[in-house]
């Protein structure tokens, strides 16, 4: 198990720093002066020549980056060009926003499919399967954009049942907070359900062809016992690696939920940043949420012996 | 011959129904999509105009129809972009293998880090926002996860008897690539690129959702949602056609996507 755990995680640590040299290189790209970049058209003369020299930017490429990827060890992402805020605690505070709308509708989404996926393959080809099936299909069919555009014209403006857009902070008004966070989650979580039932009941019916569960009836187990015994415990390794890639997409597609809800979490900063060029944040972002998803995934993976212990004997 | 599955036959449709609009949109459309009328300003679907105007008087059905082909367009050239370029990567990696195959794949690996959109999003800051910009950034975005899997299969079909017959030979290792490697890859890759049609369609839906695609006034199914949204509660329309556009395309992909599967996998069938 130790080393299982210890050889995933050395595994990680070469894509992490490709991903810092990939994003260091993206923004080199860019034509022009780095140190102009990051201080913006407004900077003065002295600033500039100061920022120049912290960078390195008279020395080789290598040791700029080895400059630059020790501040990011130091948790030095910069400053932003537009409200002048250092980048890290900015994205903090952003990703919060972001993250409690993510993870809420992600846990939803699996107590509500993995369940109805384990029971559409239990009654795989029935009219209850089709149209399980039929409705995540649908439901993944649909882009995040509209069904949030759909929600809010049915339940905020027809209904008025719930807030149009903005947001509130849970820790300053608990229930204007969570009522404005019911419709971005609801999208997101109508939408992974697609996803997630699909893969659910995928491996579910995998592992129901299997010989040991044809033993397991044959011994005379109850149909609840072989589905949650024997059935679901094997199939849900492949919905538990899904569940990563999914927090991970969600994270890095946000942007379009909170433009429709005028949320202002980490998608949104990203992509007011590109609009403002404000380059350090733009940066900051980017090895932010490739690093959450790097580490999301090592975490989903290091847990995943708990489903399966046949990971490591591997 | 096996008759179709009903997946098959209503994806089959959906699609055949955008490549239609899109080819017809491409060169004719009921009215010019950019021609402002200032009279007909938000009207609701009618006769004259049978899915509405939007807040310029600009008829919808011929922006979605002009947008239909702006979308095709752009997913077919990113798509091509990267199976071009995914499939150039994930032969010769593939085939040299040893250091070269370690190196690109650990880079190639790191690129598919970043989740979702977020690659494009972060090529876009430096491409620029246009709509060349949204091929390269979507296209640069989705070659490493095509290069991912056609070295998958390379890997297993420089073992087989064949490729060894042909190096036996004395064919040079370009030619074994091109000839023997390359044509091998074509089923896998069929498959992928038209998944990867409707995952680049939806990508380049919200990134011109997020004002980063085709910049206005030229129509995208992306860029007319967005405009609809502080309209949306007196002109419901505007916000419904478009996003039913993306979505009944999406459908149509993912059907014929379960239905090829099933086909090529019988033991899936039914998944």
């Amino acid at each position: 198990m130790l080393r299982f755990a210890l050889t995933r995680i050395l595994m990680a640590l070469p894509t992490l720093l490709i991903v810092a040299v990939s994003v260091f290189v993206l923004i080199r790209l860019i034509p022009g002066d780095p140190a102009q970049l990051m201080l913006g058209d407004l900077a003065d003369p002295a600033s500039l020549a100061d920022l120049r020299g912290r960078l390195g930017l008279d020395k080789s490429l290598p040791v700029q980056f080895g400059i630059w990827f020790g501040n990011l060890l130091h948790g030095d992402l910069g400053q932003s060009i537009s409200s002048q805020q250092a980048v890290l605690p900015l994205i903090l505070q952003r990703f919060w926003i972001s993250a409690q709308i993510v993870l809420v509708a992600v846990l939803l989404a699996v107590l509500v499919a993995v369940p109805a996926g384990v029971i559409a393959a239990w009654r795989q080809n029935s009219s209850l399967d089709l149209g399980l099936v039929g409705l995540a299909t649908l439901l993944l069919s649909i882009p995040t954009f509209w069904l949030g555009l759909l929600l809010l014209l049915f339940f905020g403006l027809k209904l008025e049942w719930l807030p149009v857009v903005g947001y509130v902070s849970i820790s300053e008004d608990a229930t204007r907070g969570i009522l404005y966070l019911v419709m971005p989650i609801m999208t997101l979580f109508l939408h992974e359900i697609g996803v997630l039932l699909r893969m659910a009941r995928a491996s579910t019916l995998e592992v129901l062809r299997l010989d040991y569960i044809t033993h397991a009836r044959a011994k005379g187990l109850s149909e609840g016992a072989v589905l949650w015994r024997h059935a679901f415990k094997n199939a849900f390794g492949p919905t538990w690696t899904l569940i990563g890639l999914v927090l991970g997409n969600l994270l890095g597609g946000i942007a379009v939920v909170e433009t429709v809800f005028t949320i202002p979490g980490l998608g949104r900063l990203l992509v007011d940043s590109i609009f403002a060029r404000d380059y350090p944040v733009i940066q900051g972002c980017l090895l932010f949420v490739a690093f959450t998803y790097v580490v999301v995934n090592l975490v989903i993976d290091l847990c995943y012996p708990i489903f399966d212990p046949r990971v490591t004997a591997q | 011959m096996k008759r179709l599955a009903p997946n098959a036959l209503l994806g089959g449709f959906l699609i055949g129904t955008l490549i239609v609009v899109a080819l017809i949109g491409a060169v004719w459309t009921p009215y010019d999509p950019l021609q402002l009328s200032f009279r007909a300003k938000l009207a609701a679907p009618s006769a004259a105009h049978w899915l509405g105007t939007d807040e310029f008087g600009r008829d919808v059905g011929s922006r979605l129809m002009a947008g239909a082909a702006t979308s095709a367009w752009i997913s077919l050239l990113t798509v091509t972009l990267a199976v071009v370029f995914g499939t150039a990567i994930g032969v010769v990696s593939g085939y040299v293998r040893g250091w070269f195959d370690r190196i690109v794949m650990a880079f190639n690996d790191a690129l598919l880090a970043f989740p979702g959109i977020l690659l494009a999003l972060g090529l876009l800051a430096v491409l620029g926002a246009n709509k060349y910009g949204i091929i390269a950034a979507l296209g640069i975005a989705y070659t490493p996860s095509v290069a991912r899997i056609v070295r998958g299969a390379v890997l297993s079909l420089r073992e087989r008897e064949f490729i060894a017959a042909s190096r036996v030979m004395g064919n040079s290792e370009l030619f074994t690539m091109a000839r023997h490697i390359l044509p091998n890859c074509i089923a896998p890759l069929t498959v992928l690129a038209t998944s990867m049609f409707g995952y680049v369609l939806l990508a380049e839906s919200a990134l011109s959702f997020l004002g980063l695609g085709v910049p206005p006034p030229a129509p995208t199914w992306g860029n007319m949602l967005a405009g609809s949204r502080p309209y949306i509660g007196q002109a419901v329309w505007l916000g419904i056609f478009p996003g039913l556009c993306i979505s009944l395309t999406l459908l149509g992909i993912n059907l014929l996507g379960d239905a090829v599967r099933d086909r090529l996998d019988p033991r899936m069938r039914g998944m």
